[in-house]
């Protein structure tokens, strides 16, 4: 059944993922249930059930985005800035986040995340947006989705990318290939056109910032160099906006909504609507209402936005210039760039690519046809149709992409040699041969890294792992061959043998970040998930879930302030979808009850605008002075959005 | 040295069992992928060892085999087979990357002749005194003296335009030495390619120490470009 059924493509971003197919000889993206193509990475936990017993049920997307401002204790997102990295590395990042490591982790260890009261590994969020992605496929094709290719930054290393093809496991899903998102947003654009020449993907999205340079000849797409930032998205302009506002609300009104997570998350929402709005309009504004009735009120033209903004566009820069250099080309070889992201929606940003590409001068645009925020998940598509074969539209298509990092070995005085290049094609090799320095030694023990800098310190340690078995011999006589291998998806194996006694040695390759097997295999998601006998039940069963969730929420928005602001007819009409939905969920018609769900989220749009839009006021008013003290001392959470303004 | 998978020859198909005699990629009666041939990288493109390739040709051969090896052609083929096309592959891309680049190809061939090559990666200390060319030890050794004055002045916040231009006419010089070794390379590839084993051992020795003079002046050249950039 799943080895020829059909493969997905997933775009698994740090703010919105996406799922799409090749529809024919086109790629498409699947919408979710509520017709939206985006599913916000966004997973929330629901309230414990009332009785105390089971688990929680685990909501993403937009539903889980709606509970931010209410419980933001129970949501986490930009998940894929935690993922494959260690306890230091998250502790450094939830700076910026409002999410809290499990008060029980211990250094070595994969670190989990509070989420109310469990506890998640990031890959374990990130199934869950990819167990949703495979559930819309599933649900639009009307049969199981096993198969997929996922995207990830091209920047990412090893442990970034094991921890994304881990998620996939656990959700579920055979990860046939991990693709790089610029290269697969080329593929994309490459796809209806027999284009020749190299062209530069510059792809800055949500969290982090890719630069790829491609040749193209003859349907083969050719990386010839990479680079990039794993650190370095669109939240950083968030945070920087935020940052304003939280300062001017505290040094002009007296009011540190810091305190108050809830409320930061709404001022966060502002922000993006902000950002986004500058992007076409001159100026926007942040219009709040304070908790002692003041108003924050604050223009911010894109003058001002655009300067405040411009040290984090400018760390783009030394990314493309490497990418150029180790390209062995300039600026005006490249025919072609093509813009990836929601990021490159900024004006600034395009002038930026503009002037790095001599584009203006040469009388060139940078790509903007396809939609910035799908050209990835649609180039997955082509990727996974290449993957499954027997398509005539891309059987003549070849994607040849690159290791963006070096791979070395740790050497004597902790220096690092490195054995395999950064930007060498993959899958690559590299032999080496290691001995032993002392009479009837029988363990050697070999460290791993990857990084371009000298010392192995500096550099990202990927695994350490013993030679054993070694027959005793003199010293420097045993001849252990090794053999690291990386392969399509940029994820390193090795292999090993003693030349004299024939032996193969035996290795366990302990990563230094990362689940073991066992782990993962623990945390896959319900494992009867894959049964096609409970596929139609199982969509049943979810349809219902999805129109109980809703019509809980709208109970409970009947209680909320925001009911009040809507028109007579407005009710009228969230009233009568709700009927009609809460007759459909008692019978046994997938289709009657999907229809209705969509028509109950349709008719309550307004009303969760309206409820958001609310929301800063009544997360400060609804706590009392008590409880905000107590937060006070809850120096767990760590602090939000720019916690002592490090605003220059 | 390069690694050789053993493989005893005459080889059997895996899949129609009939035996091939040289190191293949592929079987010749049914087109099978086959596990990773032993020989050198040059037979992985069907050419015998020489030095002043084809790159156009290079570059058309190492397409039309990817398409054929990749790795996407077997997501849903048997376990051997994903195997067969990840290993072949890695030594279709390591092949290519040796071959198409003019140094690495030059020292990849005299290795495969046993000539001791020094590797830059193999972190052998490139002032190893040694590798000096003679003639360049009394100008390396004031080029060096000027470069730590340089970094001296720069750490103070100092510049002498003196220093300067004199760092500067030494990096053109070098470059224009550069030029020099490898055309120097190029005249010695012919050497190799048209000649008998007798003029081929000489030229390997030649090679050796242009390679070493090479390695040493682009060194050179490096130091002197990052202590200006700075």
């Amino acid at each position: 059944m799943a080895a020829e059924g059909r493969v997905v493509g997933i775009d698994l971003g740090t703010t919105n993922s996406l799922v799409a197919y090749m529809e024919g000889d086109k790629p498409v993206v699947i919408p979710g249930v509520d017709g939206s193509n985006l599913v916000p990475s966004v997973v929330a936990l629901d309230p414990m059930p009332k009785d105390g017993n089971g688990r929680p049920t685990v909501t993403v997307g937009n539903s889980a985005r709606r509970t931010l401002v209410e419980t933001p204790e129970r949501v986490i997102y930009s998940v894929k800035r935690l993922m494959g990295r260690g306890l230091e590395e998250v502790q450094s990042e939830l700076k910026f986040f409002p999410f809290r490591l499990a008060d029980d982790v211990e250094a070595g260890e994969v670190p989990r995340i509070q989420l109310g009261e469990m506890r998640f590994t990031p890959p374990e969020i990130s199934a869950y947006i990819l167990r949703q992605l495979k559930r819309n496929a599933e649900r639009f094709f009307g049969s199981p989705v096993t198969q997929a290719v996922i995207t990830v930054p091209a920047y990412f290393n090893d442990a970034q990318r094991q921890a994304t093809k881990d998620a996939g496991r656990m959700a579920g899903l055979e990860v046939l290939r991990l693709v790089n998102e610029p290269t697969a947003a080329a593929l994309a654009y490459g796809l209806d056109r027999n284009k020749e020449g190299l062209i530069a993907v510059y792809d800055f999205g949500g969290g982090t910032f890719d630069i790829s340079i491609l040749k193209l000849s003859d349907g083969i797409f050719e990386v010839q160099s990479t680079n990039g930032d794993t650190h370095l998205g669109g939240d950083d302009i968030d945070n920087l906006l935020l940052a304003i506002a939280l300062d001017e609300i505290h040094s002009e009104h007296g009011i540190d909504l810091r305190q108050h997570p809830g409320a930061v998350q709404a001022l966060r929402k502002s922000a993006i609507d902000a950002k986004i709005r500058l992007s076409s309009e001159p100026v926007a504004q942040f219009d709040v209402e304070l908790p002692n009735g003041d108003r924050y009120q604050r223009e911010i033209p894109r003058e001002v936005f655009e300067q405040l903004i411009e040290p984090v566009l400018n760390r783009t820069a030394g990314p493309c210039k490497q990418a150029l250099a180790d390209a062995g080309v300039t600026p005006e070889q490249i025919d072609e760039v093509v813009l990836v992201g929601g990021s490159t929606r900024i004006p600034a940003v395009r002038k930026l690519v503009e002037n790095l590409f001599h584009l203006a001068a040469r009388g060139k645009k940078p790509h903007i046809e396809l939609n910035p925020d799908e050209v990835v998940a649609l180039g997955a598509a082509v990727q996974a149709d290449i993957l499954a074969g027997a398509s005539a539209t891309t059987e003549e298509m070849l994607l040849l992409d690159v290791t963006p990092l070096s791979l070395g070995i740790e050497a004597l005085g902790g220096t690092v040699a490195k054995i395999i290049q950064r930007n060498s094609t993959i899958p690559a090799s590299a032999t080496e041969h290691f001995t032993t320095g002392v009479d009837g030694q029988t363990n050697v023990a070999i460290h791993v890294v990857q990084g371009e800098r000298e010392l192995a310190a500096d550099c990202r340690s990927l695994a350490r792992f013993d030679l054993k078995g070694i027959p005793p011999m003199s010293a420097g006589l045993p001849r252990i061959e090794v053999k690291f291998l990386i392969d399509a998806d940029g994820i390193l194996q090795v292999s090993a043998r003693e030349q004299r006694s024939g032996q193969q040695s035996q290795i366990e390759v302990k990563p230094t970040y990362g689940l073991t097997d066992e782990q993962v295999e623990s945390m896959i998601l319900d494992s009867f998930d894959n049964a096609e006998a409970d596929f139609a039940k199982r969509l049943l069963i979810e349809a219902r879930n999805e129109a109980d969730s809703i019509l809980t929420k709208v109970e409970q928005a009947q209680s909320n302030p925001a009911w009040s602001q809507l028109r007579g007819e407005e009710i009228a009409a969230i009233e009568s979808t709700r009927n009609h939905l809460s007759a459909a969920r008692s019978g046994d018609d997938l289709n009657a009850i999907r229809e209705a769900t969509i028509a109950l989220d349709k008719s309550t749009h307004r009303l969760a605008e309206l409820m958001m839009d609310a929301a800063v006021t009544s997360a400060i008013r609804g706590k009392t002075m008590g409880e905000a003290g107590e937060q006070l001392n809850e120096d767990l959470t760590a602090p939000h959005p720019m916690a002592p303004a490090e605003f220059r | 040295m390069l690694k050789v998978i053993d493989s005893a020859i005459p080889v059997e198909c895996w899949s129609c069992a009939v035996a091939h005699n040289e190191s293949t990629l592929f079987c010749p009666h049914c087109s099978k992928i086959q596990p990773p041939p032993g020989g050198d990288y040059f037979s992985v493109f069907s050419l015998v060892p020489r030095l002043d390739l084809d790159l156009g040709m290079l570059e058309h051969q190492f397409h039309k085999l990817s398409r054929k090896l990749h790795p996407d052609r077997y997501a849903r083929a048997s376990e051997n087979e994903k195997d067969w096309s990840l290993a072949d592959t890695a030594l279709l891309n390591d092949a290519y990357r040796t071959l198409r680049d003019p140094i690495r190809r030059t020292e990849y061939l005299l290795k495969l002749r046993g000539a001791e090559i020094g590797e830059e990666h193999a972190g052998k200390d490139r002032k190893d005194p040694s590798r000096v060319p003679a003639d360049l030890l009394e100008e390396a050794f004031d080029l060096n003296m000027q470069l730590e004055e340089m970094r001296m002045s720069k750490k103070i916040g100092d510049t002498d335009p003196e220093l300067q231009s004199g760092l500067e006419q030494a990096k053109k010089k070098y470059n224009d030495m550069l030029d020099g070794v490898d055309s120097d390379l190029r005249a010695q590839w012919q050497v190799w390619d048209d000649g008998e084993e007798g003029a081929r051992k000489e030229s390997e020795k030649k090679m050796v120490a242009l390679l070493d003079r090479r390695r040493y002046i682009s060194n050179l050249v490096r130091d002197v470009t990052e202590t200006l950039a700075t």
